[in-house]
């Protein structure tokens, strides 16, 4: 962005394009390298799918603090909270459906499972908004206090939730018509699995529409590049930045109702386990790119998987060799945000 | 007589641990096109900045319109009608040509929504804006990207234009294009104050100009004086006009 | 010559000074005024860790960089010195090819890290090591032939540190002269040297960079400090010193596993002993573990008295259960970090000066 470098020919030259689409290939080009390494294709697509499932549900964690830290530079460590509590919410309003649950049929299962992540990110959303004011506001632009203090959000968060569910953990089971495995030819592919690869697909397309085709998202995309830019053109950052907060919230916790469902218990410890993994998904992804994020997301579960069945033993440290192997090859993660 | 669009009184600025500003008095009228000169470090970026609200003056006023910005957050100075073309441009280099046009028209929710008008009298300034409309802005040449800048702050009325350096770093076609737009922006009344340290390119556009030197202003006038007087020249700006044409 | 030994580095509050002489006594003379072994254990504990927090504070308080893999490092002294008590005979020898092991894979692994990640900022740096800490710590139960698992390591220390040795029927003052008291004296020497050397280190040009370095990194470097040399260093030596408190506490423990050296939930403790305590004081150190240990070794006795009174209302009792412990640290911890982010000692500091002021 240096001007000084700023020296073409004529004012009407054709610049280069040269788009960036190695990362696009990354996804296609592991799964495919994965197969050659299984014993049967129908095992591939089991693990393809519970892969790109796992992915999907990290994706709708991560997207939000992403966003978070690209636009305001804040990282919240207190993150996890909401995932553990979208979860723990779950638990009580599918435990208060327990009939419609138990039902086989699926308008009911569904009907049961849409007011719980409809709460589950309503609830988290709320408390991310009073997260936002109390926790996060009076630390601006001063890393170090942010670090420390989300940290303390999260201890007490995790503290509170003990409080409130105990500090066991609980089973949450799938509603009925969501259990059991569809046969994909000869692969056993887990309903839950597809409809977590559904629900992650609609909330991309949606994050992507937003960001791409309202103005609100391109304000958004504008503040991750230069946040005083977009001051300076009149906009106030910060409210921006408390509705971005509010909803990376709630989609925390729409992702922790899905992650409680995929683990099927929840603990209140999930959320900082599950703080890691996304730690590690929005570094390889690039910090403040959302489409990073989900590239990041795809390989994280997947190499999971893969390598769960090929080798459990180097499958716990799958996430960090991976993310050491895209620092070397991109030191900001595969997609930079270009920031002055 | 009326009293000048923006006056600084006094205004000191401060960046850290350092002083950079030292009481800044300028004035500039309704309608004029003021460059402000100097060397590198002078304090002409801070002014510009200072005055957009990204530092803050302590102390100091901004009169603006007859009301003191000097404590106002940088959006509300911008929506008083201050447009800014920061040194760096400030482009958003993920978004189209078309993207950054539509953040920078304010009122407009969709890119139908902007003044078409208007857009077609930018396009005739800038032809290559038309052109790559669709394109990423990241691709764009720095001239090209200078000119996205110009026209992100005119594509809507604005009451005062901030300019840093437009020239900066430009091929000379590209600094003839700019001048011609500039001169056609005068034509529509807008009041500009433009940063500047190629001479040339200053003399050809201002009405007044004011140097600054350390944190202060050490000259203002009109243009036309400072260009007839090459001792003047020297002294402020330790170059003659003549040796450089 | 009391000056000397604290390098010049004074409390500088009366107050301050009478605390941090109260809890020294206490620990010196803990043997003979609280009897019993959950007070000495309390005490061993307190002194593993002054030294522990002291490392991380020359760390996030000189250095200015949040770790979270500070554990790893006092888990890797832990196993160092389990795992070659474990396979060698229990003798000082297999102690000091433990910590040798110890302090090599730390200082390698310190440096990695350092140097792989300290260029960015320090929010990419804190995301890394609670990475790959959280890695380490998977690998560590899973390599189980070596560490145990899950389970740990018990093992036998030499002769004169085990609970059985008796130094010839003497005693000093009632207490028997065993394994255990020597345990504890050694334990307490060691703590109190490792101390002062890493006050000897912050007070030392060196120390006074990384300062520099915390307070304006551009003016640092503008000045001619390699910033990224100095903070791998300050990495590497903060590294080294937790590896040794990890050593200390597998020799008073006699056992370690992944809980007792290697957890997330340590880290956290020790972020709030820092920070309740004093970041950048050194001395903050001294009274934040002492106080975090005291605490949670007996407040929960308290809270339990007090969750029993509030038995009848529901949410107030389990509020103050006293597994909840933690709630309250943490609320203390954020109110610490807003309101007097130089924890006790910066306010004892402050309150002093003001005295003087007024006087």
């Amino acid at each position: 962005m240096s001007p000084s470098v700023a020296t073409a020919p004529a004012a009407d030259a054709l610049p280069q394009l040269v788009a960036d689409r190695i990362p696009l290939l990354l996804v296609p080009a592991l799964a495919l390298a994965a197969l050659p390494l299984m014993s049967s294709l129908s095992t591939w697509v089991t693990l393809t799918v519970a892969g790109l499932a796992m992915g999907m549900i990290i994706f709708i964690i991560a997207s939000g603090l992403t966003l978070v830290f690209g636009l305001m530079d804040v990282l919240n460590f207190g993150h996890g909270v909401f995932i553990a509590l979208g979860a723990y919410l779950a638990v009580s309003v599918l435990g208060a459906m327990s009939g419609w649950t138990g039902s086989e049929h699926l308008a009911l299962n569904l009907l049961a499972v849409l007011p719980a992540m409809l709460v589950a990110m309503a609830v988290a959303g709320g408390v991310g908004f009073a997260f936002e004011r109390v926790i996060i506001r009076p630390v601006y632009g001063q890393h170090l206090k942010q670090i420390m203090i989300t940290m303390g959000g999260m201890i007490v968060g995790e503290e509170l939730i003990k409080v409130i569910w105990g500090p066991q953990t609980i089973p949450l089971p799938l509603p009925a018509a969501f259990r059991g495995s569809l046969l994909l030819g000869d692969a056993a592919v887990e309903k839950y699995r597809l409809i977590a690869v559904v629900i992650g697909l609609a909330v991309f397309a949606a994050m992507f529409w937003v960001l791409s085709r309202t103005k609100v998202g391109l304000l958004i995309r504008a503040g991750v590049q230069d946040r005083e830019m977009v001051e300076s053109l009149g906009y106030r950052i910060r409210k921006l930045f408390v509705g971005v907060f509010v909803a990376g919230s709630a989609l925390a916790g729409l992702g922790g109702v899905m992650w409680g469902l995929y683990q099927q218990n929840v603990t209140p410890q999930m959320g900082a386990q599950v703080n890691v993994l996304i730690f590690i998904v929005i570094i390889i992804g690039g910090l403040g790119s959302v489409g990073g994020c989900f590239i990041g997301a795809l390989l994280v579960g997947l190499l999971a998987n893969y390598t769960g069945f090929l080798a459990p033993k180097v499958a716990l440290f799958s996430n960090i060799l991976l993310m050491v192997l895209i620092l070397l090859w991109r030191p900001q993660g595969i997609f930079p945000v270009a920031k002055r | 007589m009326s009293s000048p669009l923006l006056r600084l009184e006094g205004v000191h600025t401060h960046i850290g641990a350092y002083h950079i500003l030292h009481g800044v008095d300028l004035e500039v009228g309704q309608g004029e096109f003021t460059v402000l000169l100097g060397r590198n470090g002078a304090g002409k970026t801070t002014t510009l900045r200072t005055i957009m609200g990204l530092w803050t003056a302590a102390p100091g006023r901004v009169w603006f319109g007859g009301v003191d910005i000097a404590t106002r957050s940088t959006p509300e100075i911008a929506r008083r009608g201050i447009a800014y073309v920061p040194e760096n441009m400030g482009i958003f280099s993920d978004l189209t040509v078309r993207e950054n046009m539509l953040v920078a028209a304010r009122s407009a929710r969709r890119a139908e929504g902007m003044d078409a008008t208007r857009l077609e009298w930018i396009f005739g300034l800038f032809p290559a804006i038309r052109k790559f409309w669709q394109h990423p802005a990241g691709l764009l040449s720095g001239g090209q990207k200078q000119m996205l800048a110009v026209a992100r702050a005119i594509i809507e009325p604005r009451k005062l234009l901030l300019v840093d350096e437009p020239s900066k770093g430009l091929a000379p076609a590209i600094i003839q294009n700019m001048i011609a737009a500039f001169r056609e922006l005068k034509q529509t009344d807008t009041t500009v104050l433009l940063v500047e340290q190629n001479f040339n390119f200053a003399r050809q556009l201002g009405d007044k100009v004011a140097v600054m030197d350390d944190g202060r202003i050490v000259h203002s006038g009109t243009m036309a004086e400072l260009v007839d007087d090459e001792g003047l020249q020297q002294k402020l700006l330790g170059l003659s006009l003549a040796a450089h044409q | 010559m009391l000056s000397r030994i604290f390098s010049g580095d004074l409390p500088r509050s009366r107050m301050l000074a009478l605390v941090l002489i109260a809890i020294v006594g206490a620990l010196a003379l803990a043997p003979f005024v609280f009897p019993g072994a959950k007070a000495l254990n309390v005490a061993a504990k307190i002194c593993v860790f002054i030294v522990l927090v002291a490392s991380f504070d020359l760390l996030l308080g000189y250095t200015g960089i949040v770790s979270f893999a500070h554990t790893m490092f006092f888990g890797i002294g832990a196993y160092g010195v389990a795992i070659a008590l474990t396979r060698l005979a229990p003798s000082w020898a297999a102690i000091a090819a433990g910590v040798a092991g110890a302090l090599a894979l730390s200082f390698g692994l310190s440096l990695l890290i350092g140097l792989f990640s300290l260029r960015v900022k320090a929010i990419f740096y804190a995301m890394i090591t609670l990475a790959v800490a959280s890695a380490f710590q998977t690998f560590a139960s899973q390599l189980s032939e070596i560490t145990g698992g899950e389970d740990g390591l018990s093992f036998r220390v030499p002769e004169v540190l085990s609970h059985g040795f008796v130094l010839g029927g003497h005693s000093i003052l009632g207490v028997p002269v065993d394994g255990k008291l020597i345990s504890y004296y050694l334990l307490f020497a060691l703590a109190v040297a490792l101390f002062l050397l890493m006050l000897r280190i912050v007070n030392s040009p060196f120390g006074r960079v990384l300062q520099a370095i915390r307070e304006n990194d551009f003016r640092a470097e503008a000045l001619g400090y390699r910033t990224v040399v100095y903070r791998t260093f300050s990495n590497v030596l903060s590294a080294g010193f937790a590896t040794l408190a990890g050593a200390l506490l597998a020799l008073w423990l006699r056992y370690n596993g992944p809980d007792t050296s290697l957890s997330f939930e340590i880290m956290i403790d020790i972020l709030l002993m820092v920070v309740i305590g004093g970041m950048g004081t050194m001395y903050g150190a001294v009274i934040g573990a002492t106080l975090f240990i005291v605490a949670q070794n007996y407040l929960q006795d308290l809270m339990k008295l007090a969750s029993d009174a509030a038995l009848g209302i529901p949410l107030l009792s389990s509020l103050l259960h006293p597994d909840r412990w933690l709630l309250w640290l943490g609320i203390l911890f954020i109110l610490s970090v807003y309101r007097f982010p130089a924890g006790i000692v910066g306010r004892l500091r402050t309150r002093s000066k003001s005295h003087s002021a007024a006087q």
